[in-house]
């Protein structure tokens, strides 16, 4: 580019619509600028004091004030018009994207692809298809922030955000955390690299170690024993989580929510805040027991098996009645490793 | 200054208010809202040129990508006790508690503020808010932002933050004692004649203000509280690891701090028209739309807080309502601005310093205003969120608008205030210098941010580098348009000429009294029988000495 570039690279698809309603606004701000300027300018030399001059007394003219709240208030709505409308379309991530998933804490990036894949402060991404970022903080706040697509979403400690961009042009563009985020924030820096297609192909192929995000979040599921509970089999004492990403599920005081990311996050991190119908508020809170990343491959788990035929969450006729002395010993003995106090609070 | 009235030369009133007692007790026990007055601006100048050499610093490091000159920690600490310096120490109590305290009840025809006591313990307030924050500075900074977004304030820095919690705490409560005065001292105390639709409009504005102090302030006080309370006791109220909401706290600290802005920029706008009126000899184009649209911002500005939250992961919907609102509250501000310039037009115009600040003020102001659409704009605002843009944006409302604005009316009253002129052309030449020194360090800034440099680095990539030397060439430019001020106001108070009652021939009854006005502002109440701003003829308004 030039010595001094006015713009950033343009490497999404929304880049440029950016760029276009920027332009745009620069054409509004120079153009009321310019005009208040030159009026001032021109009435300082016009009018300026001289013995023989006396000012004209006007009190003012509704007329001009109307047409000077209307014209403003008119440009502003077409603003926001066009600035919701690219919101939207930047907020929401369409159905067919590669998914991403990405962890901030200070201060470092982790992303991890649903084959397992996973690079250190370095994102790599495919041409021509949306990619997803599903992205959560282990501490505090940051904010994942590509300039050159144009894209920006706060990582939040504890809920999922998610970010999405469709690459154009392969090449090497900047990962900032943008959220202040303690003392080594300019440094919490990364490197996005945009590939042709068949290129990411062969990257990820390459890339692959230790078996898919789905497989480490089986493996969690049986090392923490979730398995105990939320088994396939109608006798449980959980829900059985097959069939169930994505799907509503009616809890006890008869909301239906839909089984995200976020729900199931909370439903592990505080199992008592969404009690599903029909089930008791037996299950320990394993908070501080799995790790953000962990999660991420147990989430990827349960998607797995989204497609599963399970039992369906809530015609259970018989809510299973379980006495305390009934929970399993891995429970208990969940309960006592943990330091913290199950966070048992009903909203 | 050549008109047959006043020829004869001016001298200082034998008795006024600065030579009515004299020690140190009298200027620490005093309720004469004049010498308060006098005493916050000793107080806030201090903490601009604070704020101002944290700014130098800051300047100066990011000379260079690498940021050789700090560690980042360092860094950390001196933007954010700049941040907290210029906002809850300058600007804030700039031109309220400085300008406005002098020269609102003169104004309104009074004696004194409605509680002379409150307005002294305010000032006392003030002090021991500063006390904290200078005590939180040296003992070894604070490191989260002046925003103190949680929970890296609440659990995670290891350096002073409850202590300048408190500080901001106490700062926060002297401004809602200077807004309750005012209040009150409006609704009681105008002298006879001066109705609502008499009042300056430097009043309107300064009364708008203290809605937004006193309505808004307390919710400032309650988020430092909770804050404090979960750092020190680790009560979960924002840190999710204790089951809090790290963005409630984003609307709880947005709640205040964006009508903090309005506190800051409305008695601002309150000058500017002032001194465009006295300065083209003309009435305000539209009184009442100019007096309204302090009222409307002050409304509007509380129902716009999550602008500043667009990313941070509020829902689209309620995004729109408050990317609506923004727009909403951005019409009063562009009516004043258009009825400040059309206040110009066929009038008398003067360049004297005063007015060279106020049209500064509207072309920059103008500039901080618009660009504020850029980053009410949704879809525009996910790329420039939390970059330089912001920064530049707000520093042009801020800086370019409301510093203008303060540094205008001191100039504008300092005659009142001491009853000596500054020298005029070296008072023009530093607002020229500042003019130029700040649009240098703040226009680049734009382009900046809009190339995607983040806000707080204390390191960047290196194609940034260019852009920030302009700006730090900048600031070393306003920096001298600051200083200027500072040493000839100085010297003005023993070399300069005695500026006679009313120098600038304005309308507006703080004119009426003496330059400096006596103890108790009038010998005798007036009365007012005219609208403000009555620049008809000339004869009517010249003070025969």
């Amino acid at each position: 580019m030039q010595s001094l570039p006015l713009f950033p690279e343009q490497a999404s698809t929304v880049a440029g619509q950016v760029d276009a309603l920027y332009l745009f606004l620069v054409l509004i701000t120079t153009f009321f600028s310019l005009l208040i300027a030159i009026l001032i300018i021109y009435f300082a030399i016009k009018y300026r004091r001289t013995p023989e001059r006396t000012a004209e007394q006007i009190h003012g003219s509704t007329l001009l004030e109307i047409v000077w709240t209307v014209i403003p208030l008119g440009i502003s709505m077409v603003i926001f018009l066009w600035g919701a409308a690219l919101y939207f379309h930047i907020q929401r991530p369409p159905g067919n994207a590669l998914e991403v998933y990405g962890v901030a804490k200070q201060w470092m990036w982790k992303f991890e692809f649903p084959g397992g894949q996973r690079e250190i402060n370095s994102l790599h991404v495919p041409t021509g298809r949306p990619v997803k970022v599903t992205l959560i903080s282990q501490d505090v706040i940051h904010s994942f922030f590509v300039p050159a697509f144009r894209v920006k979403s706060d990582v939040l400690p504890n809920r999922y955000m998610t970010s999405w961009f469709e690459a154009t042009t392969p090449g090497t563009y900047h990962l900032f955390c943008s959220q202040y985020c303690g003392t080594k924030h300019s440094g919490m820096i990364g490197e996005v690299t945009v590939m042709k297609p068949e290129d990411f192909a062969a990257w990820l192929e390459s890339g692959k170690a230790e078996g898919s995000m789905a497989a480490s979040g089986e493996k969690l599921f049986q090392q923490y024993g979730c398995t105990t509970c939320h088994r396939p089999d109608s006798g449980a004492r959980g829900p059985n989580l097959e069939g169930l990403y994505g799907r509503p599920v009616r809890l006890q005081d008869n909301r239906v929510v839909i089984a995200d990311d976020n729900y199931i996050r909370e439903s592990v991190l505080n199992p008592n805040a969404k009690i599903v119908s029909g089930f008791q508020p037996i299950m320990p809170t394993f908070q501080g027991v799995v790790s953000e990343e962990q999660m991420l491959q147990i989430i990827a788990y349960i998607k797995s098996m989204a497609d599963q035929t399970g039992q369906p969450l809530n015609n259970r006729s018989t809510p299973t009645q379980i006495r305390d002395t009934e929970v399993p010993n891995v429970q208990q003995q969940m309960q006592q490793d943990q330091n913290q106090k199950p966070s048992g609070k009903q909203p | 200054m050549s008109t047959a009235a006043q020829t004869v030369k001016p001298v200082m009133p034998a008795r006024h208010y600065l030579n009515d007692n004299y020690g140190i007790r009298s200027w620490l026990l005093t309720k004469d809202h004049k010498r308060i007055a006098v005493l916050y601006l000793f107080s806030i100048t201090f903490f601009f040129f604070i704020g101002g050499i944290f700014a130098s610093l800051i300047r100066l490091h990011l000379l260079t990508p690498n940021g050789e000159l700090f560690q980042a920690d360092t860094y950390n600490k001196m933007f954010t006790m700049h941040g907290v310096n210029m906002i809850f120490f300058f600007l804030i109590p700039s031109v309220p508690a400085v300008l406005g305290n002098f020269i609102i009840p003169i104004m309104v025809g009074a004696k004194d503020l409605a509680f002379p006591k409150i307005n002294l313990m305010s000032w006392y307030i003030f002090m021991v808010g500063a006390f904290f924050s200078l005590y939180a500075m040296v003992s070894g900074g604070v490191d989260t932002g002046w925003t103190f977004y949680t929970p890296l304030s609440s659990g995670f820095v290891h350096t002073n933050v409850i202590v300048m919690a408190v500080g901001i705490l106490f700062a926060g409560f002297s401004s809602i004692f200077t807004g309750l005065n005012f209040i009150v001292t409006v609704h009681r105390m105008r002298a006879p004649g001066l109705t609502w639709g008499r009042l300056p409009l430097m009043v309107w504005a300064n009364y708008a203000a203290s809605l937004i102090m006193i309505l808004g302030t307390p919710v400032l006080a309650i988020t430092l509280i909770l804050l404090a309370l979960e750092r020190g006791f680790h009560i979960g109220i924002f840190d999710p690891k204790l089951g809090g909401d790290p963005v409630l706290f984003q609307h709880m600290f947005w709640f205040y701090s964006h009508p903090a802005v309005y506190i800051m920029i409305l008695p601002g706008m309150g000058v500017i028209s002032e001194i465009v009126t006295c300065f083209s000899r003309k009435r305000v184009f539209g009184y009442a739309f100019v007096a309204f649209s302090s009222i409307a911002i002050a409304v509007f500005g509380f129902v716009v807080w999550a602008h500043h939250m667009f990313v941070a992961g509020i829902s689209v919907y309620s995004a729109m309502v408050f990317s609506l609102l923004s727009y909403a509250v951005a019409i009063p501000s562009a009516v004043k601005v258009f009825n400040w310039t059309a206040t110009m037009y066929k009038g008398s115009v003067k360049l004297d310093t005063p007015m060279l600040y106020a049209l500064g003020f509207i072309g920059l102001f103008t500039i901080g205003g618009l660009t504020g659409l850029f980053l009410a704009a949704l879809g525009l605002d996910v790329h420039i969120h939390d970059t330089y843009f912001v920064i530049a944006h707000f520093h042009y409302v801020m800086v370019g608008g409301m510093v203008m604005a303060y540094l205008g009316g001191l100039h504008f009253w300092w005659p009142k205030m001491t009853g000596k002129l500054y020298p005029e052309p070296v008072a023009k030449l530093a607002a020229l210098i500042t003019f130029i020194g700040f649009n240098l360090t703040f226009f680049p800034q734009f382009i900046l941010g809009y190339m995607g440099m983040p806000r707080r680095y204390a390191m960047y990539s290196p194609e940034f580098q260019v852009l920030n030397v302009l700006s730090s060439a900048g600031a070393s430019i306003l920096a001298v348009g600051f200083i200027l001020p500072a040493l000839y106001f100085t010297w003005s108070l023993k070399y300069g000429e005695v500026a006679g009652d009313n120098p600038y021939k304005a309308t507006g009854l703080e004119w009426q009294t003496t330059s400096p006005p006596p103890t108790h502002n009038f010998d005798v109440t007036p009365v007012v029988t005219e609208d403000p701003y009555h620049y008809g003829a000339e004869e009517e308004v010249t003070v025969v000495p």
